[in-house]
């Protein structure tokens, strides 16, 4: 199959030393075997995120995607935007289809991006690397490089809101997504079925309203092990980094024994392409994966 | 007509062959059922087997015709013989289909067949081939009673199929409810703005036509007939009347809105600027002539804020009000909010509702207006107070609970439909009987109730089209709209149930449809809905007649009327063909060429009952053909299995079976009797509306001769049974088997 | 009151719904809502205590012209964006959106400051994204856990401790990052520029005179 090439849009998350670092890792060891080659968007900036809403207002963080979408353009003409993080790809692509549909939105923009020296002529797609590899790739290519698959493992494939809703995968429902059970098949896990695969983590509450956060936290770990889950995958930094983190929280205000390592699909893919535990980021996962550790040094 | 001979034929089709031995069911057919010529073939269905049958019917003089087979429900076109009598031996569906293919059960499926052949056999010979009712009228001339949008479309739609019309309107203009709208709701994409009435059109196309006839400030005087030949006196304003032959009728006389006076607690009455729907229309109408906007009526001025109360006076559970939807004026009201803010959006428009009803396309419409900014708010009015010249409408906001109130200029009030259906039947009958028996009040109550009477009709049964929930005039909503008690007579459009304009205009087309079906049928003697076709009639051997009543009483179509003797006088152009009449007569003098208590009587007899020793029970399975006999072809063609030891007969309607057959079974030594029929009642399902109903009130009485026999009560099984019990109705027949063969042989078996 | 808020009250009179369509982002949708209360049933965090108004009295509330229950209301802040009830919603209503707009509405009308903390983190996020065009984690952090003053920070710090030290462990927090030294974008006069230029337009397509307030 020829290359692929993105213009790669890492998000803050995702760079060195911050809470997602190791999905970038992850992320760069599995396309280096998918042969995807990304080309990070030079200077981007933060899309603002969902939580920004209050104190950003409409245009200021329509701009603040405006100008990665022609940072992009300019310097990596034809090349679908690849976001690994889930509200980076769903900001970004929201921006995109609010200044796509409103003329005085997208003039409004390219005024203020002229302050920056920069305009918009065509905004570029805007994908998730989920789709990416299901769309672009497809399964029967995913497997093909499998050379170590992960058989006997149980996860809980936990896809969470932002990468499901509003927009998702294409061809999938919102109620019940299956392609992160599929990616779990493809490198030869066991997707257990449970029931909260797509409900809120608590998103940004996890830093203003812990207590109500970790009650959403604590119901999706528990349907995890109660599905028989050993381990739970996710596509999305945010949700990895609350279903992770807190679990030690979790544990004293509810009196609950969680230990359950939380990982990100790219980490189960590079893993099972034959990568080693550094190339997937397991040193970066707080709750360590000691099973994966194992099958990673065989 | 020419002598009888009887010919059975046996196919071995289907597996048939296979299953049983068709050699002696040939046996059985020749020896018991003393058949003249039994024959036997592959594929009895087929060009060449049904060739065989007319060779017979044209060389052999065969005069009336057996066929094991297949169910009576199938194959219909092949076995298509009417110049002779025929019945049908369900040997495929009713032996093979629903017993499993096992050496064990080889012995009791031959034994069923065998009854089957038996039992076929038996009934042809009881049968005449019926030659159609001679009364016939051909006249094909459509009344419409009701000049609303209704009526006119009935009309225009029985006109465009050549048929010539003639239409009554009370008023002096046609247009009912209709003309009176400034507008109606939208019928075209976008579904966002009020159209036209579309009256003026209707009009004119009326008046442009030829084929329609139209009487203005009319009332029928009197109805008399059946359908092909009723005659309809129609009395005209000025004193003359006039008499008109016509063929079918439609009635479509509407409704009246609720009356707004009985709702003193929502303003009305109280302040002028409360007024209902129709007022409302009328303020749009006045202030579109006047290019004006709409304007309060206190004083003139013009109308900045307007609430719309929904539900006024309907879905009351308190029994004060109407209990039931209207189901048009959720869209009226947005429709008429839309008038305000059309013509200015700064008009405050608010529309409280407790469930916004829109159907058909008014869910588009809904949001328009909401796009329009009329403000929709889930709430509960409990009062309107009238302060000067504008009112405070007090209410509970369902979302944010609370009890709040807001400022209006104008009130409307959504008061919904009452039909026109003429005077409630049970009613009527009652005060007439008092009023005979010198009861003054009961006098003028009659007068006031016949002033209401639409048709008039000259009917033993009563002047008028039966009533059924809530004073519409009856007809099953789903399955068979339009169909009223009363043959040839449909109703329509709000009469009928509630409806909003585009339900209304498909209703009569469809009415206008089943009125010229019913036209036809009947200029050749045949049967209407639903055995269309059907050319047996009621027979009556007058000299056995006790003049007990039951049948004009019972039947659900009022087709028997009295004669200056009391005998019962048959309307057959009125009549179904449920059999209800036949069921009901103690003295059995009622009968049908092909269908009588003589066809089923000798099948119940033709069955080999064993004796107490054999422990092979016989219970006889009396089906409704309608949908019990259709659920047990469908269990059949599904391989749901049944018990060997059931016979079934169908029947046209539980209304037709005779208490006669019970008896009779029990005392020939047959264990249990089961009766199929469909659902009776408010949500009834039975194809002749009351025929079911009947059929049990009869069967009840049974009950008292099963103790009088010393006979266990079980002994006989009343079900209600759907179309669609295709699974539970074997395991029902089963269940109630073991619970025949757990009661023991019948102390009758073997006498 | 802020002057803005007097602004705007004076603007719209009576007329909130109106108010709420031209000067919240979706707020043109709040007149669509037909009150099924899918959304509210749908929300994650409708389950918890301390709502006082969920998406579908809100809508109800703007249409029955409650300003002060509104504007004053934390339920818009009870949102955690998972976009359940705006797939979900039979009317295809924004309200995910819709609730944003107006949070961002009621705060931009002096609303519901720091004592909400969910309000208090979207200032600190978008101010922290902005200024070096990156987030800086460690500051964010930071600035949300100080926002009750410095004992309340240092205690909820040590709560948090635990938490903080797995994630400089694991290498996802870098310490660092607190003295400024982080990711930051290199042309952030370009940045800064723009978004200048950005809530200049804004305030005039809102029409809302920012120099007073």
């Amino acid at each position: 199959m020829a290359r692929k090439e993105y213009a790669f849009y890492p998000g803050c998350s995702s760079q060195m030393g911050a809470s997602a670092s190791n999905y970038l890792v992850s992320v760069e060891s599995m396309c280096r075997h998918l042969d995807i080659k990304l080309t990070e968007i030079p200077d981007w900036n933060c899309c603002g995120a969902s939580i920004s809403y209050a104190e950003s207002g409409e245009l200021p963080r329509h701009v603040m995607n405006a100008r990665n979408f022609a940072l992009s353009e300019t310097n990596l003409p034809g090349q679908d935007i690849v976001a690994t993080c889930a509200a980076c790809w769903l900001g970004a692509r929201e921006s995109k289809e609010r200044l796509e549909n409103s003329d005085r939105l997208m003039a409004d923009t390219q005024t203020a991006l002229k302050e920056a020296g920069l305009s918009i002529k065509a905004i570029p797609e805007i994908r998730h690397m989920a789709e990416v590899l299901i769309e672009d790739l497809g399964y029967a290519e995913l497997q093909r490089h499998v050379k170590k698959p992960l058989e006997g493992m149980k996860f809980a494939g936990y896809v969470g809101c932002q990468t499901n809703r509003p927009f998702g995968i294409a061809g999938e429902s919102f109620e019940n997504p299956m392609y992160l059970d599929k990616l779990i098949e493809t490198v030869g896990g066991e997707a257990v079925p449970y029931d909260q695969k797509v409900t809120c983590c608590g998103g940004a509450l996890a830093f203003s309203e812990p207590e109500k956060s970790q009650a959403q936290i604590k119901d999706i770990i528990e349907s995890a092990y109660d599905n028989g889950a050993e381990m739970i995958v996710t596509p999305c930094p945010l949700c990895q980094a609350n279903v992770e983190v807190y679990q030690g929280q979790i544990n004293k205000r509810y009196g609950t024994k969680f230990d359950i390592p939380v990982l990100y699909y790219s980490q189960l893919m590079t893993l099972a392409y034959g990568g080693t535990a550094k190339d997937a980021g397991l040193n970066g996962n707080v709750v360590r994966a000691r099973k994966l550790e194992e099958f990673a040094a065989k | 007509m020419a002598e009888m001979k009887t010919a059975a034929y046996i196919c071995k089709g289907c597996e048939i062959g296979n299953r049983v031995d068709v050699a002696s069911l040939v046996k059985v057919a020749t020896k018991e059922g003393k058949m003249a010529l039994v024959r036997e073939h592959d594929f009895l269905c087929s060009a060449e087997g049904v060739a065989l049958i007319n060779h017979d019917i044209d060389h052999e003089g065969v005069t009336h015709i057996a066929i094991g087979a297949c169910s009576r429900r199938a194959k219909t076109e092949a076995f298509n013989f009417p110049s002779v009598a025929m019945t049908r031996g369900n040997l495929r569906e009713g032996v093979i289909w629903i017993r499993p293919d096992t050496e064990e059960a080889r012995e009791t499926t031959q034994e069923m067949a065998e009854d089957y052949v038996r039992m076929m056999c038996a009934e042809v010979k009881a049968m005449k081939v019926p030659e159609g009712n001679q009364k016939t009228g051909t006249i094909k001339t459509v009344l419409v009673v009701g000049g609303g949008l209704s009526g006119m479309t009935s009309a225009l739609e029985a006109s465009k199929a050549g048929y010539k019309v003639v239409l009554v309107e009370k008023t002096g203009a046609l247009g009912g409810w209709a003309a009176k709208l400034h507008m109606r709701v939208p019928t075209r994409e976008p579904y966002t703005t009020p159209e036209d009435n579309g009256v003026a059109d209707l009009v004119a196309r009326i008046e442009a036509d030829a084929n329609i006839k139209v009487y203005l400030n009319a009332r029928i005087a009197k109805t008399s007939g059946a359908p092909g030949r009723f005659k309809a006196e129609i009395a005209v304003e000025s004193g003359v009347t006039a008499t008109e032959d016509v063929g079918a009728i439609i009635q479509a006389t509407g409704f009246s809105l609720y009356d707004a006076n009985k709702l003193p607690h929502l303003g009305y009455g109280k302040s002028p600027n409360v007024v209902d729907q129709a007022g409302l229309e009328a303020l749009a109408r006045e202030a579109a002539a006047a290019g004006l906007p709409i304007r309060r009526p206190s004083d003139g001025k013009e109308v900045k804020s307007v609430v719309f109360v929904q539900c006024a006076g309907q879905r009351d559970n308190t029994g004060e009000h109407l209990s039931y939807c209207s189901g048009y004026c959720c869209n009226a009201s947005i429709k008429q909010a839309t008038y305000f803010k059309d013509s200015n959006p700064d008009i405050d428009t608010v529309v409280l509702f407790t469930d916004l009803r829109t159907p058909g396309n008014g869910e588009d419409f809904y949001r328009a207006a909401q796009n329009r900014g009329v403000i929709f708010s889930k709430g509960v009015v409990s009062e309107v107070l009238a302060n000067g010249n504008t009112c405070t409408v007090k209410f509970k906001d369902l979302i944010l609970n609370e009890d709040t109130a807001a400022e209006a200029d104008l009130v409307v009030l959504a008061t919904g439909a009452v039909p026109n259906s003429g005077p409630e039947l049970d009613a009527l009958n009652e005060a007439v009987r008092l009023a005979e028996g010198g009861d003054e009040v009961a006098r003028t109550q009659v007068i006031q109730m016949m002033d209401k009477s639409v048709l008039n009709l000259q009917y033993r049964q009563g002047p008028d089209i039966p009533h059924f929930m809530h004073g519409f005039n009856d007809s099953h909503f789903i399955c068979f709209p339009y169909e009223t008690r009363r043959t040839g007579i449909y109703t329509t459009g709000p009469v009928r149930r509630p409806m909003d304009i585009a339900q209304a205009i498909e209703d009569a087309t469809g009415a206008a449809m089943k009125a010229i079906q019913a036209v036809e049928n009947a200029g050749l003697g045949k049967a209407a809905h639903p055995r269309a076709g059907d050319l047996s009639y009621p027979m009556v051997r007058l000299e056995g007649c006790t003049q007990c009543k039951r049948c004009t009483v019972e039947c659900p179509f009022g087709a028997i009327d009295e004669d200056e003797k009391r005998f019962p006088l048959f309307n057959e152009s009125r009549c179904r063909r449920c059999g209800t009449c036949m069921g009901a007569c103690p003295v059995r003098v009622i009968s049908f060429e092909n269908y009588s208590v003589n066809t089923v009587g000798a099948q119940i007899k033709a069955v080999d009952v064993p004796d107490e020793f054999s422990e092979k029970p016989r219970i006889l399975v009396l089906a409704c053909e309608n949908d019990a006999y259709p659920a047990l072809d469908m269990a059949g063609l599904n391989r749901n299995a049944y018990d060997p030891f059931v016979r079934v007969i169908p029947v046209r309607c539980l209304g037709s079976v005779n208490t006669i057959w019970i008896t009779d079974a029990l005392n020939g030594g047959y264990d249990g009797v089961m009766l199929m029929g469909c659902k009776s009642g408010e949500d009834y399902q039975c194809h002749f509306v009351k025929g079911s109903e009947l059929g049990r009130y009869r069967m009840s009485k049974v009950y008292d001769t099963l103790k009088s026999m010393n006979l266990e009560t079980e002994r006989l099984l009343d079900v209600e049974v759907a179309i669609t019990d295709i699974a539970t109705l074997p395991a029902r027949i089963n269940t109630y088997a073991e619970q025949v063969k757990a009661m023991g042989p019948s102390p009758f078996k073997g006498l | 009151m802020s002057d803005l808020n007097q602004q705007m009250a004076e603007r719209y009179k009576n007329n909130f719904l109106k108010e709420i369509e031209e000067q919240a982002e979706m707020g043109e949708w709040v007149k669509m809502c037909m009150q099924c209360g899918l959304c509210s049933g749908s929300c994650p965090t409708h389950f918890h205590s301390g709502w006082d108004h969920p998406p579908q009295e809100i809508f109800m509330l703007i249409r029955a012209g409650k300003r002060e229950e509104v504007l004053n209301s934390n339920g818009m802040y009870m949102c955690t964006s998972c976009y359940n009830c705006y797939v979900r919603c039979p009317r295809k209503v924004p309200v995910t959106h819709v609730m944003h707009g107006i949070a961002e509405y009621a705060y931009k009308m002096g609303r519901a400051a720091k004592a909400q903390p969910t309000m208090h983190l979207s200032k600190v996020f978008w101010t922290n994204a902005t200024k070096y065009g990156r987030v800086n984690e460690v500051q964010l952090t930071q600035s949300l856990y100080f926002k009750d003053g410095l004992a309340a920070g240092i205690k909820k710090g040590l709560e948090m401790k635990d938490v903080a030290l797995g994630l400089v462990k694991a290498k996802r927090l870098n310490p660092l990052e607190a003295l400024g030294i982080g990711h930051k974008c290199k042309d952030l006069d370009g940045i800064h520029r723009m978004l200048a230029k950005a809530y200049e337009l804004e305030a005039q397509r809102k029409g809302r005179d920012t120099s007073k307030a």
